[in-house]
């Protein structure tokens, strides 16, 4: 018995010309993502991938890996047969026992790209369900909503039976849409950002922000297992760690405080912009979400906005917390962004910042510190570390 | 961060180093003494005598007899078991407890936990100097009340509680309340003796002592029962099942051997660090120390309201010298000692914790104060 991993493409498939290079990105990604296992060989055909295992493997773990990769509408593992009826019918009951068994109603669907088989796709749905149907007699046909939808694919290169498609991570395939620094705290909303920006083709770089003695190296670890977690989605990620600790001190010591934070996120985003360019990528990314702390109003948002030129993404800004939370807990970083260490944006938060900052007002306070040098200093004394999945 | 041989430690209450003889013995132990006590033949024999050898020697220590020492995993469990174990066994009587606020966690929590078996517990917290008064605990005591925490030694202020008066008082109200002591921050370090002390259970933890962590040690006194919290097989009379940790038991037995012997050298070494700790600090521009006055010596809590603890403990580590803020068991949540102390936010928010070890010179703790105040001079201020 051979079985095969299928991997749908989804809205790839609707791109034009750009079509194929699209594709070839994907089975990049997947490749990257099942090479440690062992070797497979890998085709494309019908928005499908297939990806054959060379050597005995643990499709189930192969699976948790595909489930991963951005770019995949959906995948399942499937059995590979000769391209006859027979065959089909002769594997189908036993490979399908255990699913069907579990199952009230189901339906076949087949699909007969070659046409050169000698029964069409309707003719191969009825035989084969009466088939089924004789073997597992508690089952009853439902065209409308199976619980299992059994797939006969009559290929080019075989015949492939398979049922329960499970949906995959979706999005389009990490590095097709170019490069983005993510701004990282080590707080909930900015994995989440990183995460839903992949998931639309970036690839990411992270930028994270400490000053010790303020901050630890509990809370720098922190953010480095969270870059970790992001890695099985986003692929191998660099990170900048920018000592920010002058900055702040400068802050805090020459400026009102209720203008702390605004300045700060401002120079947060200058040495970001710096970073980004420099690395020749195209944005920045944040887990800003309006209104959900007071330096994230919308006035305070566009006084920081102004110092780059770049776009800011801002996946998470019209999301309530619960439903980023909800994500955090899917890719699994939530645990980890709620350990209670200090990080660069909670110490010296002021006790009641300006929630509606005036630009030139803003400008004028900042202008008492020496801004370039400052931003300078820190973007040279950056430490890069990499983190691969 | 600090360069080896630079470290200045003086976070002895939240681990010590292993004394190296207590090392070694562990090694010899795991290599060539390693047979199961529980075993018919000479090796388990032998193991078997080197567990009762630690017995003796923890019940040296405290001046108890070798039968009613239990060795356990640590104090957690030790506490956990006279508390959980105490109350279970006592069910039938009552269903009250008290326990001083100012405990640590595995108290505090283990008759949390018993709220939900039922019982009712009551927690009385401490007076300005950190401690709990004998009337207070006699007031809380009625004769529904079957167990009574109160710890020898605060793990983050180092104040000392009057057991015996305590005991004593809560027994005069209901001789038959079980009087639990977490005695881990005190064993070793200031003079014990159960033969006059009247506690029922007291604790005490390996680590804390020399000896290497995931060892402790609960004296029971004989006739007071507990139920167990693990089940099978019938080592330490069944009440503590399990294959014993020999090595790191026998380790815990030369520690508390040591810690006898040099009691009194190394307290004094404590109050020498202790006073000219205490000295230096105050000379630092807005420090307050939160310990007592008349606090074990080996603990000393210190504050620089409006510096965030974790601030200063991080610049610290960056000047080689490592400190604790409240207790290290709760990375850096806000004390529920202090609290309970009815010191402002502003001091809890920025407690620290120095605690000494005999090892420590005065210059470590004169450097640890010089660092204290260039750090209070230096780094800006959270909230003014």
């Amino acid at each position: 018995m051979k079985e095969i991993i299928l991997l749908k493409d989804g809205e790839i498939a609707l791109k034009g010309l750009n079509r194929s290079s699209f594709e070839d990105l994907l089975i990049k990604n997947v490749k990257r993502k099942l090479a440690p296992m062992g070797k497979w060989t890998y085709w494309k055909a019908q928005s499908t991938i297939y990806c054959t295992p060379e050597e005995p493997m643990d499709l189930e773990e192969a699976l948790e890996r595909v489930k991963k990769v951005f770019g995949v509408a959906a995948y399942c593992r499937a059995l590979v047969t000769e391209k006859s009826y027979d065959a089909l019918a002769a594997a189908a009951p036993d490979y399908l026992r255990e699913t069907l068994l579990a199952a009230r109603t189901f339906k076949v669907v087949a699909k007969r790209s070659d046409k050169s088989f000698p029964m069409q796709s309707p003719e191969i749905c009825r035989e084969l369900g009466g088939l089924l149907l004789s073997h597992f007699p508690h089952l009853r046909v439902d065209v409308e909503q199976p619980e299992v939808t059994v797939m006969a694919e009559i290929r080019e290169r075989g015949a492939y039976l398979h049922a329960g498609q499970q949906p995959g991570a979706g999005g389009i395939p990490v590095g097709s849409s170019g490069r983005a620094a993510l701004l990282i705290s080590g707080g909930i909303d900015s994995p989440v950002a990183g995460w839903m920006m992949a998931k639309r083709g970036i690839e990411l770089s992270a930028i994270h922000f400490e000053s010790p003695p303020y901050t630890s190296e509990r809370a720098r670890q922190k953010v480095f297992s969270l870059i970790e977690k992001l890695t099985p989605w986003c692929g191998r990620i660099r990170c900048y760690v920018v000592p920010f600790t002058r900055i702040q001190e400068q802050i805090k010591e020459g400026c009102p405080e209720e203008y702390f934070t605004i300045i700060m996120r401002r120079f947060m985003m200058r040495i970001a912009d710096t970073l980004a360019r420099r690395a020749k990528m195209g944005a920045l990314i944040t887990g800003e979400s309006v209104g959900q702390v007071a330096s994230q109003t919308m006035l305070a948002l566009g006084c920081t906005d102004i110092v780059t030129r770049l776009p800011v993404f801002r996946p998470v800004i019209g999301m309530d917390k619960l439903e980023i939370v909800e994500i955090a807990r899917r890719i699994d970083t939530y645990e980890t962004s709620i350990l209670p260490y200090e990080d660069c944006c909670t110490v010296f938060t002021p006790r009641h910042p300006r929630t509606r900052p005036v630009l030139e007002t803003v400008e004028e306070i900042e202008n008492r510190l020496d801004v370039a040098s400052l931003c300078e200093e820190a973007v040279s004394a950056t430490v890069t570390h990499w983190f691969n999945p | 961060m600090a360069a080896e041989g630079n470290t200045i430690y003086l976070d002895n209450a939240a681990t010590t180093r292993c004394d190296p003889e207590a090392a070694q013995l562990v090694m010899q132990m795991l290599t060539r003494e390693y047979g199961n006590p529980s075993s018919l033949h000479a090796m388990g024999f032998r193991a078997e005598q080197q567990v009762e050898r630690a017995r003796a020697q923890v019940a040296g220590l405290l001046k108890s007899d070798p039968k009613e020492i239990l060795f356990t995993s640590g104090a957690t469990e030790s506490n956990n078991l006279a508390v959980i174990g105490g109350a279970r066994a006592m069910r039938r009587r009552g269903s009250r407890i008290a326990v001083f606020a100012a405990e640590h966690a595995s108290v505090l929590e283990a008759a949390r936990h018993l709220e939900a078996e039922g019982f009712e517990v009551c927690l009385l917290p401490p007076g300005p100097d950190g401690r709990l008064s004998p009337a207070q605990a006699a007031e809380a005591v009625d004769e529904k009340t079957v167990l009574f925490c109160c710890m020898l030694v605060n793990n983050e202020t180092g104040a000392v509680n009057d057991i015996a008066a305590i005991a004593a008082a809560v027994k005069a109200k209901n001789p038959r309340t079980l009087f639990h002591c977490d005695a881990v921050q005190g064993a070793g370090k200031l003079p014990l003796s159960l033969k006059k002390l009247p506690v029922d259970t007291l604790s005490l933890s390996g680590h804390k002592l020399y000896a290497p962590k995931g060892v402790g040690a609960l004296f029971i006194r004989s006739r007071v029962r507990l139920l167990p919290l693990l089940y099978g097989g019938a080592q330490q009379g069944g009440l503590r099942p399990g294959t014993e940790n020999t090595a790191h038991i026998a380790a815990l037995g030369l520690a508390c051997e040591r810690a006898g012997m040099k009691m009194q050298e190394r307290f004094e070494k404590a109050q020498q660090l202790c006073r000219i700790f205490r000295e230096k600090i105050l000379q630092v521009e807005g420090a307050c120390i939160n310990s007592p006055t008349d606090a074990s010596p080996y603990i000393v809590n210190v504050s620089i309201p409006g510096l965030r603890s974790e601030t200063l403990l991080h610049f610290l580590e960056s000047r080689g010298i490592f400190v604790s803020s409240g207790s290290a068991c709760k990375k850096g949540a806000r004390s529920h000692v202090l609290s309970a102390m009815g010191l402002s936010p502003e001091r809890v928010d920025s407690a620290l914790r120095i605690s000494f070890c005999p090892d420590n010179m005065p210059q470590d703790v004169e450097k640890a104060a010089a660092c204290i105040a260039e750090g209070a001079a230096t780094l800006a201020r959270a909230r003014r």
